[in-house]
């Protein structure tokens, strides 16, 4: 009991702990709001990466990619882990709108909306016909007209604030799309006398993903017609991967395992066909895998600000440890007069150990409620500054970030919290133990008062 | 003196200390022995080695040589545990500076003793007792009016009175007093000393440690330190 009660009057009573209390609290709260940021953007990154790629690819890591895909898209639409698969061309070509003199390279994905969406969040990204997806590559203005789905930020710009100027209905614009076709050896195959086929789609909808790369590169064109322009639609058709969803309650790794075991046996039945040395450049990877370029460096910052972070905690320790060796420093007299009444040395690291979880406890509570607090207005703080001072954290006319992250994660704030009050305990441990050491007759000599 | 009668021994106490490169004898094969209910005055020179042997007597401090038991049991074979449960149950200290924590009231600081014995639970269980003991050894003190204090919003004299009270707390079979009047103007310190006569004529045991003659002639026996040694 005595432990509780002069754990608690050191906290209150003593100036200097306030100061231990202000370090943790300065400390969770920067963690607090940095993490939460980080993880948020990260989080929203893998999510947006996640919708783009769907649960697993399957795919060549050659432009010519596979053939007898057919067979294998029948597999697994038969198989009670798979709950959408969509198979896509994947390619580069020119883009130029037409009527002007201009052309960028760009991304092709030729899909089948529908199936698509079943097996990604395309559906999602979608503006005009985000509720008939079926419909996204049918222009609003001429059904008849060969639609294409650009990323957002190739239909649209944006301005200072990230926003996008928004048609109600997609404008008549058309956009000449040139390709280069390869054939089953990777040569390239020639149309009639060119060497690329070209073909005008006109803009439906656009996609945004919120994924810089994939807005401002990637073009959608319906399934068939890619397959054509890329030259994969000859006697034995091919594709360049299949997204797959599965089921909500089948586990990532075990559904790819699945998806493995019936590329396995897809491979081996397509042994003897002509073109099965495609089959050799097909990879099935989760999406993790899939984006591991993208996300990785995304996981390297976040993992270079943890460290960054571990730092801020050992000054957090280093700060504590100063103020009890400062403060027990004080106390060696009361350790003595405890040590008189028989109080042991366990009880007195427990006695200081009690104080430090006070400190830590009473730091961290304040550093979180601060850093909530703050979070829940990092946005009109920031808008606030834009407006004023034209400061953004983000250029929006760059990132494709909306808000800034500031749901707080209860297992991050749990985390940091722990952390802190670690620290403080190791802060507080090594001056007690020193403390301890000394008998008691040396803290209660005369001179050392 | 009969055994039976004896509560403190102490046989061939040796204790020295380093100063630099000096050694510094300070007790030098001491034997001493209390009986219960006596009052002895330890009285000797500044540096003839008074508080240490108290704090040795008392288990603060350990001795470099010989022994000390307290009712028969040597105090040097004891645990640490056991040490701790000696100095809190058997033996009551009283300091020439009274070394009360600043942060705990009057009362508070003479319940320590009892506090720092039991666990939280065990505390609530004897808490109204505790509390009774304590109000009531400050009522016999003179500090009735001063329970809710702080240790700094009292005088010396009444600071050491609070200590006295502290040290009588778990009713201890020996009170050891290590200059108990030495921080006190002589009224006040004769106060200290009539508190400490009529703890013994109640039958308490009292070691005191003192440097003034005339404070040692209000105990029941004096022993004079010098050279490390008991001179009678």
């Amino acid at each position: 009991m005595y432990k509780l009660i002069l754990a608690t009057r050191y906290l209150l009573k003593r100036r200097i702990t306030y100061f231990a209390v202000l370090a943790v609290a300065l400390c969770v709260f920067i963690v607090v709001v940095v993490m939460t940021v980080m993880t948020g953007l990260v989080g929203d990154f893998k999510e947006k990466n996640h919708d783009f790629a769907g649960d697993c690819v399957v795919s060549s890591e050659s432009l010519v990619g596979f053939p007898y895909y057919e067979d294998y898209v029948g597999k697994l639409e038969a198989s009670e882990a798979v709950e959408g698969v969509s198979a896509v061309i994947r390619s580069y070509g020119l883009l130029s709108p037409r009527g002007r003199d201009v052309n960028r390279g760009v991304e092709i994905m030729g899909i089948d909306p529908a199936r698509h969406s079943r097996a990604t969040g395309f559906g999602d990204t979608l503006h005009h016909r985000r509720e008939d997806v079926a419909k996204a590559f049918v222009p609003s203005y001429d059904p008849n007209l060969p639609g294409c789905v650009l990323g957002i930020d190739l239909a649209l710009e944006r301005d200072s604030n990230g926003g996008y100027a928004y048609d109600s209905s997609p404008r008549r614009v058309g956009f000449s799309i040139s390709c280069f076709p390869l054939t089953a050896r990777g040569a390239l195959a020639g149309a009639g006398t060119a060497l690329a086929n070209t073909k005008t789609f006109y803009y439906s909808d656009h996609s945004h993903s919120g994924l810089a790369r994939v807005d401002d590169s990637i073009i959608y064109l319906p399934f068939d017609e890619a397959q054509a322009l890329c030259g994969m639609a000859g006697a034995t058709k091919r594709i360049n991967a299949i997204h797959i969803k599965f089921k909500p309650n089948v586990k990532l790794q075990a559904g790819c395992e699945d998806v493995r075991r019936l590329w396995a046996i897809f491979k081996t039945e397509k042994a003897n066909e002509s073109q099965a040395y495609l089959l050799n450049t097909v990879a099935v990877q989760d999406w993790k895998v899939h984006r591991r370029t993208l996300i990785a460096a995304m996981e390297k910052e976040q993992m270079i600000m943890g460290a960054m972070f571990g730092f801020v905690g050992i000054v957090t320790v280093f700060i504590v440890l100063v103020v009890f060796y400062m403060l027990i420093s004080h106390k060696s007299k009361d350790i003595g007069v405890l040590r008189s009444i028989g109080v042991s040395n366990v009880d007195i690291i427990e006695l200081f150990g009690g104080f430090a979880f006070m400190v830590g406890l009473a730091g961290s509570g304040l550093g979180v409620l601060g850093g909530w607090q703050f979070l829940l207005r990092i946005n009109s703080i920031e808008r606030w500054l834009f407006a004023h001072f034209e400061f953004q954290v983000w250029d929006r006319t760059m990132f494709a970030i909306g808000d800034i992250p500031s749901e707080v994660s209860p297992k991050v704030l749990a985390v940091i919290v722990v952390s802190a009050i670690a620290a403080c305990l190791i802060g507080a441990l090594i001056p007690s133990w020193q403390a301890v050491r000394l008998r008691p007759v040396e803290t209660l000599q005369v001179n050392q008062l | 003196m009969s055994d039976n009668d004896v509560v403190l021994k102490s046989k061939g106490l040796g204790k020295s200390y380093r100063m630099g490169a000096t050694k510094v004898e300070v007790l030098k094969g001491l034997d001493l022995a209390v009986r219960r209910g006596e009052f002895v005055a330890i009285i000797g020179a500044s540096g003839s080695g008074k508080s240490t042997l108290l704090h040795i007597l008392g288990a603060l401090d350990k001795p470099d040589k010989g022994t000390v038991s307290f009712e028969g049991r040597d105090l040097g074979r004891q645990s640490g545990r056991e040490l701790n449960r000696f100095r809190n149950k058997m033996v009551g200290f009283v300091f020439q500076f009274y070394h009360l924590l600043d942060e705990l009231s009057v009362l508070e600081n003479v319940s320590l003793p009892t506090m720092a014995s039991r666990s939280i639970l065990g505390w609530f269980g004897c808490r109204r007792r505790a509390k009774k003991r304590a109000v009531e050894l400050l009522v016999q003190l003179g500090l009735g009016e001063r329970i809710k204090h702080k240790p700094y919003q009292l005088s010396g004299g009444e600071r050491q009175r609070v200590a006295i009270a502290r040290a009588l707390m778990n009713k201890p079979d020996l009170l050891l007093a290590d200059e108990p009047t030495g921080n006190l103007d002589s009224v006040t310190g004769n106060g200290i000393l009539d508190v400490f006569e009529e703890l013994n004529k109640a039958g308490q045991t009292i070691v005191m440690v003192t440097h003034d003659d005339r404070i040692a002639e209000r105990a029941g026996r004096i022993i004079t330190l010098a050279d490390g040694k008991i001179r009678t």
